[in-house]
């Protein structure tokens, strides 16, 4: 892994540790010792994920589990060991099972935090109840969680292993390296005490319901939906979240399943509002020979902080638009409701952009620099020749005379794109007025000449 | 008269052809109340709309586009919106005739969610059920005076000249009104027609009259 600008090991395996090779090591000396080394980069991140799924699978024997550094995880088992048969069996089927997974683990059990930590890392095993104090004597100081600079120093002091620093004065050790290595020892001895703090669980956005016999009905489906959709709106609501996406599964007799998957035009959370949503998907359901299981799931929340109700009003109407949204999204697709958006360009037709409502808000500050047409289609080859615009021309099986010609406006190509509409080079724009009525936004390509027709104006 | 033809009904759907259609469409959408307008199209149209341009007459921020996939589902979109009532306005482009049950459903939408919905349809594709029918034309600005009003320099600001036919009404007659469409007062005027301005041959005496009260 690469860390201060200088590639060490991260970690390794038996047989590497067996050569020699020890953690922090630098990738140069350790190729020296071992010139056989085999590397991979290091993934901290992945290896974090895989501790959080260890932490899960641990808390089949105890319910406060936590995290301990970044390959250790500490479990408190008060009260815990005895549901698998005492503290030897819990020790035994921990290894066992995570030997079939393949995972090799070092386990250390004993009556304080620290303790187990020394035991874990330097002794593996277990130490009775009462015995902390025998079973730790003898390992190094290292296993106290200390500083590496207060080991060093209590190396060179002589003071070698656990049992010597028990023994040893407290106050002249204190002055000398500070409250820390003293404080670790009583934790380790368990005259000071230190708490596992499991960390907090993700809020789960997902309930369900069983029921007794099977249903088919549009209307109690709907009720079940209801009485999920409570329960889901009130974990939203403690987590000052909105579901933004939710997925309903409707498991039948058969063992089948059918999803309703709903997409919300806004982080909702009020139960009232999201059910009337989920109508069309419910009609769309087949039941077969009936339900049996209701599952939903908000599969994507976003943060939805509670809000001040009854000042204004106008809440009201964005909440209504929404619902409308959202109806019209299950029909089309949320990313077929669109809002323009005004884009930093003079290319009359990359001036603008439409972007899902869902997922921005509308554009404002809207300027044009000139007027400009209200339709915008692909240019259309007219015949015409000159810098002028020509008198008359045929557009659209139409034969057009020009009245009045406002222009040119010279727009000059994005350099730094390459958009083979601009292929032809700049372009000058004039707004043609014609007899016949229709105004028209024509350009006009003096460095590949022709004449084109682009938009149409009110 | 005009007035009793144009702020189109409320709570009905109506329906414009002709080359001005789009024009026609904006200016319903600035005299529609406030609250979001919704356009919905089909997704294969090659044309589009250009926000820049709306905003000579309303804000495009009120604007919510849906493009549909294809006729049928623009139509659904339509009905949902027009029954929902959230949204001022629904401008509908219509690609093909609709049959009487489907102008009659949107009819019912309409009524029953008191949202005014606007059809552009090609021409001669109009369905019976639509409260009204507008042909719109865009006319060249002649009358005297066209040049002054002109800034040097600039673009004329008011070529907004249109001929509005009104060539079906449910509820009154039918009519046709020249009207020009002020960019910088949001304001729509109808204009007499040429003949009858003053200054020309054929105008009234007494000076300038407005055309509907002239002609009412």
């Amino acid at each position: 892994m690469l860390e201060a600008n200088s590639e060490r090991l991260y970690c390794l395996n038996r047989a590497a540790e067996a050569a020699g090779l020890s953690r922090g090591m630098s990738l140069a000396d350790a190729r020296a010792f071992c010139p056989g080394l085999m590397t991979d980069p290091a993934r901290p991140d992945r290896d974090a994920a895989f501790l959080a799924v260890l932490r899960r699978w641990a808390m089949r024997y105890c319910p406060w589990v936590a995290t301990d550094g970044r390959d250790g995880l500490m479990l408190d088992i008060s009260g815990a060991a005895h549901l698998l048969g005492g503290e030897e069996e819990m020790l035994s089927d921990m290894q066992h099972r995570a030997a079939r997974a393949g995972l090799s683990l070092q386990v250390g059990l004993a009556d304080t935090r620290g303790a187990a930590w020394a035991l874990a890392h330097h002794a593996p095993g277990r130490a009775a109840p009462g015995q902390t104090a025998a079973a730790l004597a003898p390992l190094p100081v290292a296993a106290l969680r200390l500083e590496a600079a207060d080991i060093t120093g209590l190396e060179r002091l002589g003071l070698r292993h656990v049992g010597d620093l028990e023994t040893t004065a407290r106050a002249p050790l204190a002055r000398r390296f500070g409250p820390g290595p003293l404080a670790r020892l009583d934790q380790a001895m368990g005259r000071q005490g230190e708490a596992v703090s499991p960390g907090a669980e993700p809020p789960h956005y997902a309930t369900r319901l069983t029921l007794p016999d099977p249903i088919g009905l549009l209307e109690d489906v709907t009720e079940g939906t209801r009485r999920l959709l409570s329960r889901l709106c009130e974990t939203l609501q403690q987590h000052e979240t909105g579901a933004r996406r939710l997925c309903l599964t409707l498991r039948r007799v058969d063992r089948d399943s059918r999803q309703v998957e709903l997409r919300l035009a806004a982080p909702m959370r009020d139960a009232a509002r999201i059910l009337p949503l989920f109508q069309r998907g419910l009609e769309g359901i087949d039941a077969g020979f009936g339900i049996d299981q209701m599952r939903l799931e908000a599969t994507q929340v976003e943060p939805l902080p509670a809000q001040q109700l009854g000042v204004r009003s106008e809440g009201g109407g964005n909440a209504r638009l929404e619902d409308l949204l959202t109806r019209i999204g299950t029909r089309i697709g949320l990313e077929n409701v669109l809002h323009f958006q005004p884009a930093d360009s003079h290319i009359p037709t990359r001036a603008f952009r439409t972007l899902p409502a869902a997922w921005s808000a509308p554009g404002q500050g809207w300027v044009p620099p000139r007027p400009r047409p209200l339709r915008l289609f692909s240019p259309e080859p007219i015949a015409g020749q000159g810098a002028r615009p020509p008198e008359r021309f045929r557009w659209r099986r139409m034969a057009l005379v020009t009245a009045r010609a406002t222009g040119p406006e010279r727009i000059a190509p994005e350099w730094w794109f390459d958009d083979p509409d601009w292929r032809r080079g700049l372009r000058d724009y004039w707004l043609v007025e014609t007899r016949q009525g229709r105004r028209l936004w024509l350009f006009h390509t003096p460095q590949d000449p022709g004449w084109f027709v682009e938009g149409e104006f009110a | 008269m005009f007035q009793n033809a144009f702020p189109l009904h409320p709570a009905r759907v109506h329906e414009v052809c002709g080359p001005g259609a789009t024009a026609f469409a904006a200016v319903t959408c600035a005299r529609a109340r406030a609250g979001a307008l919704i356009w919905i199209r089909e997704a294969w149209q090659p044309d589009r709309l250009n926000p820049l341009g709306l905003v000579d007459f309303f804000d495009p921020a009120r604007l919510v586009l849906a493009n549909a996939a294809s006729a049928v589902d623009a139509l659904a979109v339509a009905e949902e919106a027009l029954r929902d009532g959230a949204v001022a306005l629904a401008v509908i482009e219509i690609t093909r005739p609709l049959d009487l049950r489907e102008g009659r459903r949107m009819q019912l939408a309409a009524r029953a969610g008191g949202t005014t919905g606007l059809c552009l349809i090609p021409e001669g594709m109009g369905s019976n059920a639509a409260e009204s029918r507008w042909r719109v034309t865009p006319l060249l600005d002649q009358g005297p005076g066209r040049e002054a009003r002109t800034m040097p320099g600039t673009t004329p600001g008011d070529s907004t000249l249109m001929h509005w036919a009104l060539i079906k009404n449910k509820s009154g007659t039918t009519g046709a009104w020249d009207v020009r469409w002020n960019r910088k007062t949001y304001r729509l005027d109808v204009v007499s027609p040429v003949a009858q301005r003053p200054g020309s041959a054929g105008a009234p005496a007494g000076g300038p009259l407005r055309a509907d009260l002239a002609r009412s």
